[in-house]
């Protein structure tokens, strides 16, 4: 029988490189990647892109780098699933497939001229320190920017270094809480809601930013809402279990939208009513 | 003068039958519905009349496992080569004989589904080879099928050919080029004359008067009914009832979830990446790394089954991804018929257009 070849598959992959790991906790790694040819990747804070080990299989993580920085990017991830777990066991040097990037970043040119209160929950931060490093490599043209951080114990505190540079920094306020801590930590103990009205802002020029695991949204929302930003400038970051990233397989689907593809940024006020969002 | 559509109808005899497939086998592989026990057909490949059953009802897969088959490799890998991936061959041209308008109506659907962009091209690449020969229902399959209401008892296009049986003779439309070819390379037609065209009217006719709406709702009301439904009753009796199988997914002729999965060989160094059906039914679909699961009860997810055939679809492509083909209703273990929940979902809804 006559044979078809197909040879432009949306599943075909880049090459690319690991050229730097760092353990950010037991947990958590980040990676440093270049792309084969050195070609950018030329994604939008937010966006996401599909991990590709062969024989073992793809998995969805966000870029965790600014789009400024043009020769790599990174990626922080937790090793749960097999794909991640075993990317953990990679190092610099070897080689892993990339699709992507896809789905809707950050509304960024929308961001521009206003303030930012950003808050970000455990493993949240990786899709937002993208939109956190663009925010400052281009600072004269955002308004205010707060920063809002929270994870379990000092223990999973990912990017504490970068922490401390954002704190120093004039143009920024920070603050990090944990859930629980032992004696030597000396910073709020509690949870990130708890942070929220204590932030002083203007609401009408506000975007409330909010990653973090998918429990922490309706708490924090809340005080987002208690601070009178409107439901249209509070912005959240779903996660998804995604196979093809291009809406098709199904199974980020919420209820009639893909979050591969209509997301995975949304708006609050556009999915606030929807039964499998939160 | 005649209708100008004349020309587009030839008539195939009975005894014509016979020598037209095995033809039509030799230009290109050809499958047909061919019976396999009890009620049961399948789609197969055939070289000779004697091996396809007509009439038939569904087959127990649509065609729909020719365009996008239930194992599709994406990616064949070395990586003893460093990271390296080749093209992938796929089944050449073929011909599929037989296929009702239910099935039509699914091919058209995934065809929408597999164009949105970033398009698929393992999807459309296959459509772009396969040639269709439609095949009307003179009579309703059985008591499942609810292709009345979703506007699929008659021919739409979808099709290169169409049969529709009239006694000694089946009128053939041809709809395309390709289809044309198939008459000048079998040999075996004749133009259709007036009073063939006057059978198949009356025809036609006919199942106006067979197929009427099989469930109590005028269609145009189907979307509104259920943007009012989500929290409707209805569903909490599925919740009950589902056993969160899959079949009613595995055999819908516009279902495409699918999961991505990657084969290592012995050699621990070659492999493929292969795409095969999945299922929303199941209990991990919607769960994520994190453990968080999305769609966690039986009525979550039987919910978003049917909006997704007469709600997200409509929205987006304006149809319907229900063909009325009643294969759900058939595979279903559990005895959830489809045309049920739709009378459950108008007696529920109260007052409203889609009351009548």
């Amino acid at each position: 029988m006559e044979k078809i070849v197909i040879s432009e598959s949306n599943y075909q992959i880049r090459k690319a490189r690991i050229v730097r790991t760092k353990k950010l906790t037991p947990l958590e790694t980040l990676f440093e990647i270049v792309l084969d040819g050195d070609r950018s990747l030329d994604h939008e804070p937010g966006q996401f892109i599909m991990v590709s080990l062969f024989g073992i299989g793809e998995a969805p993580i966000s870029v965790a780098s600014s789009p400024t920085m043009r020769d790599s990017f990174e990626i922080c991830v937790r090793a749960v699933g097999r794909v991640t777990k075993a990317l953990h066991a990679l190092d610099a040097g070897d080689e892993i497939g990339i699709r992507g990037p896809y789905g809707k970043g950050f509304p960024i040119r929308i961001f521009e001229g206003n303030d930012l209160l950003i808050v970000a929950g455990g493993l949240g931060i990786a899709p937002l320190r993208s939109l956190i490093q663009y925010v400052l490599d281009n600072r004269r043209d955002f308004g205010k920017a707060h920063l809002l951080l929270g994870c379990k114990t000092p223990q999973d505190i990912l990017f504490a270094d970068e922490l401390d540079q954002w704190r120093r920094r004039m143009d920024v306020q920070s603050e990090y809480i944990v859930d629980r801590a032992e004696q030597d930590w000396t910073g709020p103990v509690g949870l990130i809601t708890t942070l929220i009205p204590g932030v002083h802002l203007e609401p009408e020029r506000t975007f409330g930013v909010v990653v973090g695991p998918p429990v922490m949204y309706k708490f924090v929302i809340k005080e987002l809402l208690a601070k009178n930003i409107p439901e249209h400038q509070i912005i959240l970051s779903f996660e998804r279990h995604m196979k093809c990233g291009m809406g098709k397989c199904g199974r980020c689907q919420i209820q009639n939208i893909y979050t591969c593809q209509d997301g995975p940024v949304f708006r609050y006020s556009a999915v606030k009513h929807m039964s499998e969002a939160f | 003068m005649g209708p100008v559509h004349d020309i587009q109808y030839y008539l195939l005899k009975k005894r014509a039958f016979s020598g037209f497939i095995s033809r039509l086998a030799k230009v290109q592989p050809l499958a047909a519905p061919v019976r396999r026990g009890e009620k049961n057909y399948a789609f197969e490949l055939v070289t000779s009349a004697n091996e396809i059953s007509l009439p038939y009802i569904p087959t127990i897969l649509p065609p729909k496992k020719y365009f996008f088959p239930q194992r599709e490799v994406l990616l064949e890998f070395d990586t003893r080569r460093g990271l390296h991936a080749g093209p992938v061959g796929v089944a050449g041209p073929m011909t599929i004989f037989g296929v009702h308008t239910c099935d039509l109506a699914g091919i058209q659907c995934l065809n929408m589904v597999f164009s949105v962009r970033p398009r698929d091209h393992n999807y459309l690449i296959r459509k772009r080879k396969i040639t269709i020969i439609g095949l009307e229902c003179n009579d309703y399959c059985d008591e499942h099928a609810n292709c009345a209401l979703v506007n699929a008892s008659l021919p739409s296009g979808g099709y290169d050919l169409f049969f529709t049986d009239l006694g000694d003779y089946f009128i053939v439309h041809v709809n395309t080029q390709a289809g044309d070819d198939i008459i000048d390379a079998v040999k075996q037609f004749q133009p259709a004359k007036e009073a063939n065209l006057q059978d198949l009217a009356a025809l036609r006719e006919r199942k106006r008067v067979v197929f009427r709406n099989e469930v109590a709702l005028d269609q145009r009301f189907l979307p509104a009914l259920f943007d009012i439904s989500f929290d409707g009753p209805v569903w909490k009796d599925l919740d009950e009832r589902c056993l969160a199988c899959g079949n009613c997914t595995q055999v819908c002729p516009t279902c495409y979830c699918f999961d991505i999965r990657d084969e290592l060989n012995l050699d621990m160094a070659t492999g493929v990446r292969y795409r095969v059906w999945d299922s929303c039914q199941t209990e991990p679909f919607a769960k994520v790394a994190g453990g968080e699961n999305f769609r966690k009860s039986r009525l979550a997810r039987q919910r978003h089954r049917y909006y997704r055939k007469f709600s997200y679809p409509f929205a987006k492509f304006f149809r319907f991804f229900c063909t009325g083909c009643g294969r759900c209703s058939r595979a279903c273990m559990a005895g959830i018929k489809l045309k049920e929940t739709l009378t459950s979902l108008i007696s529920q809804g109260g007052e409203g257009p889609w009351k009548r």
